[in-house]
């Protein structure tokens, strides 16, 4: 799936959504951003931390998956516009005919990938519909 | 000075399978789930597991009081079925809450009272003042072999409780705890499910271990089960608290709020400490709670409990426990064999 070192580099935004913002033109970016491209050396970046509550613009059900997916299907995959402005992919944890354009999510914490049998377990962030009972 | 809870948070899955659809599998009685009062469990999602739960239930108690994560001094998780059998759970969890990383942390395993073991390693840091707060968690997706008796009621869900010193929802007043050398449950390293002693899980192992820490709590404190508004016990079935509920001389009304197992099964770490959650979203500012955890092999912590004013004001901040019994999915067995990884791809 990748290597245990890229994996631990990335725990900050895969745990918590933490990505960048830019203080002098005010745009937020998911993956984080060193520079922003707008503001280029003018850029104030400071991390951000996202709330996870966003917008399906998206999304595809997968039901041939990778090896490593394959107990899971049917998933869906989407493209989630966070409450802040960024655009990240992700799976959103309900039923095919349950997700729409436009539904409301917000984040879990889930196994996102297993290295085989010995190697490391992946954790992260997926969606769900927001508004239940919880 | 006092310590206790300042904050608290659960967490079960969205599945359920019916005792009776196991039943049916394995052609036993129908009315297994009258026998054992338990009527259905909750499953984990095929990519959840104590972790998850345990950050779930953690995320909760943060919210539920606001609590500033870089306070946390102190991470414990209980737990039978930590996934990492090397690499602790509590360093995901503390990473996942956003700790300051100033902070130390351990896993504990006790089979069902982990949990409990948790709550007063943190509760001695923090009344000796070497700590600000500590996360105490209590999380499992328990196994039983396919068949077992234990496949009835090993269920998954958590509870996290973050002791301290100040803005307390509830003061522990003391613990007894008791502790023997009693093989009734066990898992030998690298096996996938349990083995247990059968009946013998039962007076030897949970009725002596919850009597004695009750009654040695009791004496302890001075009280006597009048003194309490509520207790909770460990709920490895709905028949096991009823019964040393009333052996001890408590009502069915003190141990109702917190009887949670009929509807998701025993949550084996996170057992007595989600109804002790469940209780502490009914309860009163003054009002007592009696906990008594138990763990094969064996022990038992008591715990004597005061409701603070502020639980009314934290208590909505989160989801409750009973909140999470709405809006499950049920499962049939084969589904609930694929999510629980009894199948082999």
């Amino acid at each position: 799936m990748s290597t245990v070192p890229r994996f631990w580099r990335h725990i900050p935004q895969r745990y918590n959504l933490v990505g960048t913002h830019c203080k002098n033109c005010d745009e937020y970016y998911f993956p984080p951003r060193t520079i922003c491209p707008t503001c280029r050396r003018a850029a104030r970046m400071e991390d951000h931390k996202f709330r996870g509550e966003g917008e399906v613009v998206t999304f595809t059900t997968i039901y041939n998956a990778t090896d490593d997916f394959k107990r899971q299907t049917p998933y869906n995959l989407a493209i989630i516009e966070l409450s802040e402005g960024p655009r990240l992919t992700g799976q959103v944890i309900c039923s095919p005919s349950e997700i729409e354009i436009g539904m409301r999510v917000r984040p879990v914490f889930r196994i996102l990938g297993k290295d085989g049998d010995r190697g490391i377990i992946y954790y992260g962030t997926k969606f769900v519909p927001a508004g239940g009972p919880i | 000075m006092p310590a206790g809870i300042v904050s608290y948070g659960a967490y079960i899955p969205r599945y359920r399978i019916r005792a009776e659809e196991i039943a049916r599998v394995w052609g036993e009685r129908e009315d297994m789930a009258r026998s054992l009062n338990v009527f259905q469990k909750s499953v984990p999602d095929l990519d959840e597991d104590a972790v998850t739960i345990a950050v779930e239930a953690s995320r909760n108690a943060v919210k539920r009081a606001s609590v500033d994560p870089a306070r946390i001094g102190a991470i414990y998780a209980g737990s039978e079925s930590h996934p990492y059998a090397v690499k602790p759970t509590a360093t995901i969890v503390g990473e996942a809450i956003g700790v300051d990383h100033q902070l130390t942390a351990a896993d504990f395993e006790f089979a069902c009272k982990a949990g409990t073991a948790a709550v007063q390693a943190c509760l001695g840091l923090v009344s000796a003042n070497l700590i600000d707060l500590g996360l105490a968690i209590g999380t499992d997706t328990s196994q039983g072999a396919p068949g077992d008796a234990l496949e009835y009621t090993a269920a998954a869900g958590g509870a996290a409780f973050i002791i301290g010193r100040e803005d307390l929802a509830a003061e522990i007043e003391g613990f007894y705890s008791f502790t023997t050398d009693t093989p009734d449950f066990w898992r030998r390293e690298g096996m996938a499910y349990p083995e247990h002693g059968g009946r013998f899980t039962g007076e030897p192992g949970y009725f002596k271990h919850v009597t004695s820490a009750t009654l040695g709590l009791l004496a302890k404190m001075k009280t006597g089960p009048e003194d309490y508004d509520y207790a909770v016990f460990h709920q490895p079935n709905g028949k096991f608290p009823e019964r040393v509920a009333k052996r001890l001389g408590f009502s069915r009304d003190q141990i109702e709020p917190g009887l949670v197992v009929p509807w998701i099964g025993n949550t084996y770490s996170g057992s007595s400490l989600i109804g002790l959650a469940a209780t502490l979203d009914v309860a009163s500012p003054g009002e007592r709670i009696l906990l008594a955890s138990f763990g094969s092999g064996a022990g038992s912590d008591a715990f004597s409990i005061r409701v603070r004013d502020a639980i009314d004001e934290i208590r909505d901040r989160a989801p409750k426990v009973r909140d999470y019994f709405e809006d499950v999915v049920y499962l049939d067995y084969a589904v609930y064999a694929k999510h629980k990884g009894k199948l082999r791809l």
